[in-house]
C-alpha cells in the first residue's frame, strides 16, 4: 500500500509539473488549475504514504534518512501550494514541482524501501519539534529557489535577451515578496522547532544542549535568515544581492541537513 | 433557413453555401478602404437591403479600419453570380465606379469563406499579427447583426465558430501573445519588474508621441500616479489633462526624480537629460527601490553609463525595437498552431453542413424514385386488365419497400459513414449521378 501510494503522488507530481510547465509557454487558466489539483492530489497521497510507513514502523516517518527526505518533500509541496495560493502566482509551480519528482524519483531509487526496526518512541513534542525543523528546511528550500529565479530574471533584464520564458515568470516584485513569505514561514517554524526541542530535551535531560554542532548551525541559520529579512528592505541590499544572500542561506542549511547530521551531531543524526 | 436549391420541382434539398466578398489592407490602399468603409448603421442598412433584394439570406458586414467584408448566404442564385451581385450592391451602396475597385475585392466561397473568417478572428489576416481588438470588432459586428435578425443559423454557426477559434488561438497559442509595439513593449517589460501596475508611479519626461502611447498603457493598467515635465509647461499640462495626471516645471525635475518607479523619457536634447550622477541620487532618495527606464529619446535621454546602476533597468528605443522583432518572429512561428486549431474547427463546420445536407438529400433521392416508380407503374399496368385492384396494391407497396431498402445503405453512409470528406464526396456524387442539382443550374 505504502509503495503504491508513494508512486502514485509521483505520479501526480509528474502530471502536476507537465501542467505547470506547459502553462509557462501557453497559459491557460484551466491548466493552471489542473496543475494545482493534481499538486494537491500529490499531496495527499504523499501525506498517506508517510502515515501508513509510520503504521507499518510504530513511529513517526522520518526516523530514517528516507523518511526525512520524504516528509522534506511533502513539507516542500504543501509550502509552495500555501504560497502559490497566497500569492496567487503559478508559474513557479514547474521548478517547484520538477523539484519533488527529481527528489522523490531519486529516493525511491537510491533508498531501500524495507522498513526500518521500530524505534523507541519519544512523544508529541519531539515529533512536532522533528515536523516543524524539517518544514523549516522546506520553505528555506523554496526561498532558494524563488532566489535563483529571481536571479535568473533579474540577468535576463539586464541582458535584455528576453526569451519565450521570460514573459511567463513572475514579476522580479512578486518573487521578492514570495521569498520573503517562504522566508517568514521557514523562520516561524524554525522557531517553534527549536523551541519544542529544547523544552522536550530540558524535560527529559533536564539540561540544554547549546554545544551540539546540530543547534549551533540552527542558530546560525536563523541569524542569517533574519539578517536577510532585515536587509532585503535596505537601499544596498534590495533586490539581487538579498536574492543572492537568500540562495547563498541555503547552503547553510543543505550543510546542516547532511553533513552536520550525518557526521558532526550526537543527539541529530539518522538512525 | 438555410438556403433551399429551387430544384425542379419540389426539392427539400439543403445546400449551405457561404459567401464573402471583401477588400483589406493587403488589397486595397487606406483612401480607397475609407471610401468603402460601413458604419454600423449602414451595415445593418446594408444587411437588410441584400436580404431584401433577394441576393442574400443572411448577411453580416464587418468593416474596421483595416478591411471591409460581406458575408452572406446566398439565395437562388449560383455562387458566382451571387457574388457578383454583391459586389454590385457593395460599389453601387457607397456610390463607387466598378473600375475603381478592379482587382482589389477577394472573393471566396464555402469553406474558404469559413477559412477566410475564422483567419481574420485568429488575427492572422490582420495588419499586426495577432491584435486582439478584430475579434471585439467580429463580435460587435456579428451581434448587431444578429440582434437585427439579419443572420440565420448558417451565419450564427460561422459566426460563433469564429468567435470561438480567435479565443482558443489567443490563450493556446504566442500568437496574440507578447508585445509588438515599442510602447507596450516598454510597460510590459515594466510589469516584469513590478507586478500589477496598480499603485506604482510613473514620470514622463517629455510630451512625444511615443511617449503618450506609452502613458496610454500605463494608464490602462491602472497606473496610480502619472506626473509629466517637460521643457514647455503648456504642453506638459496638455498632456497632463490628457491623460489624467500632473505636470510639473522642468526645474523641479531633479526634486521629483526620486519617486517614481517607472521614467519614461523622450525630450528633445542633443545630450543626457538625466546623468548617471542624478539617477544614483534619485535611487538613493528612494532608498534603493527598483527603477524601470524607458528612454525613447533620440538622442538617448539617459547616460548609457547609467546602465548598470544597481536596481534600475534602463531600456533604449533600439532595445525595445530589437524586442518587438524578436516577438514579431515569435508570433510568426506560431501561425502552424493556430492555422491547426482553424483546420480542427472548419472540420467541425463541415460535418455540420454534411450532417444537414446528407438528411435531406435523401429525401430528394426518395421522392424522385417515387416520382418514377409511379409514373412506371402507370405505364406498365395501363394495358394489362387481368390484374386484380388487389395485385395493383401488393405491386405498389413491394416497389415502395424495394425503393425505401436501396435507400437504406447509402443514408446510413452518408450520415455516419467515416470521414468528413468521404460524406461530402459521396453527397456531390449523388446530386450529381441522380441531377438533384439541374433545377438550380
Amino acid at each position: 500500500m505504502t509503495h503504491f501510494l508513494g508512486d502514485l503522488s509521483l505520479a501526480l507530481y509528474v502530471a502536476s509539473f507537465i501542467c505547470y510547465a506547459r502553462i509557462l509557454y501557453v497559459p491557460n487558466l484551466w491548466v493552471g488549475r489542473l496543475a494545482s489539483v493534481l499538486l494537491a492530489g500529490g499531496i495527499l497521497a504523499q501525506y498517506w504514504a508517510l502515515y501508513e510507513r509510520s503504521l507499518s514502523l510504530h513511529t513517526v516517518p522520518y526516523d530514517d534518512l528516507y523518511g526525512s527526505m520524504s516528509l522534506f518533500a511533502w513539507l516542500l509541496g504543501i509550502t509552495y501550494l500555501g504560497l502559490e495560493l497566497f500569492h496567487r502566482e503559478r508559474a513557479v509551480g514547474a521548478f517547484v514541482t520538477l523539484l519533488l519528482v527529481c527528489w522523490i524519483g531519486l529516493l525511491g531509487l537510491l533508498t531501500p524501501r524495507s522498513l526500518a526496526a521500530p524505534t523507541v518512541p519519544r512523544g508529541a513534542l519531539f515529533a512536532f519539534h522533528v515536523t516543524l525543523n524539517t518544514w523549516a528546511y522546506a520553505a528555506f528550500a523554496l526561498s532558494f529557489i524563488l532566489s535563483v529565479i529571481y536571479l535568473a530574471q533579474d540577468q535576463v533584464l539586464r541582458s535584455r535577451r528576453l526569451g519565450v520564458p521570460f514573459w511567463r515568470f513572475p514579476a522580479l516584485d512578486v518573487l521578492d515578496r514570495m521569498a520573503r513569505s517562504s522566508v517568514y514561514v521557514g523562520l516561524v517554524a524554525l522557531a517553534l522547532g527549536v523551541s519544542m526541542g529544547f523544552t522536550w530535551e530540558h524535560r527529559l535531560r533536564g539540561t540544554y544542549s547549546w554545544g551540539d554542532p546540530k543547534v549551533i548551525i540552527t542558530m546560525a541559520i536563523v541569524g542569517v535568515y533574519v539578517a536577510y529579512l532585515l536587509l532585503s528592505r535596505s537601499a544596498n541590499w534590495r533586490g539581487a544581492r538579498a536574492a543572492m544572500l537568500c540562495a547563498f542561506n541555503f547552503v547553510m542549511v543543505l550543510f546542516s541537513y547532511t553533513f552536520v547530521n550525518l557526521y558532526l551531531t550526537r543527539f541529530h543524526r539518522y538512525l | 433557413m438555410p438556403t433551399t436549391t429551387a430544384n425542379s420541382n419540389r426539392s427539400n434539398t439543403v445546400r449551405i453555401r457561404v459567401a464573402l466578398i471583401g477588400c483589406n489592407h493587403r488589397t486595397a490602399p487606406v483612401e480607397l478602404r475609407e471610401r468603402i468603409a460601413f458604419s454600423s448603421q449602414q451595415a445593418l442598412q446594408a444587411a437588410d437591403e441584400l436580404r431584401n433584394l433577394g441576393i442574400l439570406e443572411e448577411a453580416v458586414v464587418v468593416s474596421t479600419c483595416n478591411r471591409s467584408e460581406l458575408y452572406g448566404v446566398p439565395g437562388d442564385l449560383s455562387p458566382s453570380s451571387g457574388a457578383e451581385a454583391m459586389e454590385d450592391y457593395f460599389t453601387s451602396f457607397h456610390r463607387i465606379p466598378r473600375g475603381d475597385l478592379e482587382g482589389r475585392f477577394y472573393r471566396w466561397s464555402g469553406p474558404d469563406a469559413v477559412r477566410h473568417l475564422f483567419r481574420v478572428a485568429a488575427g492572422l489576416d490582420s495588419m499586426l499579427l495577432g491584435e486582439a481588438e478584430i475579434l471585439g470588432q467580429l463580435r460587435t459586428a456579428y451581434n448587431q447583426a444578429l440582434d437585427h435578425g439579419a443572420t440565420g443559423p448558417v451565419l450564427n454557426r460561422i459566426f460563433q465558430g469564429a468567435l470561438e477559434v480567435g479565443k482558443r488561438v489567443r490563450s493556446e497559442t504566442e500568437v496574440g501573445a507578447r508585445p509588438m509595439s515599442v510602447a507596450l513593449a516598454g510597460v510590459k517589460l515594466a510589469e516584469r519588474v513590478f507586478g500589477n501596475l496598480k499603485g506604482h508611479s510613473a514620470l514622463i519626461l517629455g510630451a512625444g508621441a511615443v511617449a503618450e502611447q506609452v502613458v496610454e498603457h500605463m494608464r490602462n493598467r491602472g497606473i496610480g500616479n502619472l506626473r509629466v515635465i517637460n521643457r514647455s509647461f503648456d504642453r506638459a499640462a496638455e498632456l497632463a489633462q490628457r491623460v489624467g495626471g500632473e505636470a510639473l516645471a522642468w526645474e523641479s525635475l531633479e526634486s521629483v526624480l526620486g519617486a517614481p518607479d517607472i521614467l519614461v523619457t523622450s525630450a528633445g536634447a542633443t545630450g543626457p537629460v538625466l546623468t548617471r550622477e542624478m539617477l544614483e541620487r534619485a535611487l538613493a532618495a528612494r532608498s534603493g527601490r527598483p527603477v524601470f527606464v524607458v528612454d525613447l529619446g533620440v538622442p538617448r535621454n539617459v547616460a548609457e553609463s547609467a546602465a548598470d546602476l544597481y536596481n534600475l533597468y534602463l531600456y533604449n528605443i533600439d532595445d525595445l525595437g530589437e524586442i518587438v522583432e524578436q516577438n514579431k518572429k515569435a508570433r510568426e512561428s506560431e501561425i502552424p498552431r493556430a492555422e491547426a486549431i482553424i483546420a480542427e474547427h472548419i472540420d467541425k463546420f463541415e460535418a455540420w453542413r454534411s450532417a444537414l445536407e446528407a438528411g435531406t438529400i435523401v429525401n430528394d433521392l426518395r421522392d424522385q424514385f417515387h416520382k418514377h416508380r409511379e409514373l412506371i407503374i402507370r405505364e406498365k399496368l395501363k394495358d394489362m386488365d387481368d390484374v386484380s385492384a388487389e395485385e395493383r396494391n401488393r405491386i405498389a407497396h413491394i416497389t415502395e419497400e424495394l425503393i425505401e431498402r436501396l435507400l437504406e445503405e447509402p443514408q446510413a453512409k452518408l450520415k455516419h459513414g467515416r470521414g468528413m470528406r468521404g460524406r461530402l464526396a459521396g453527397l456531390e456524387a449523388i446530386r450529381h449521378l441522380f441531377g438533384l442539382d439541374e433545377g438550380q443550374k
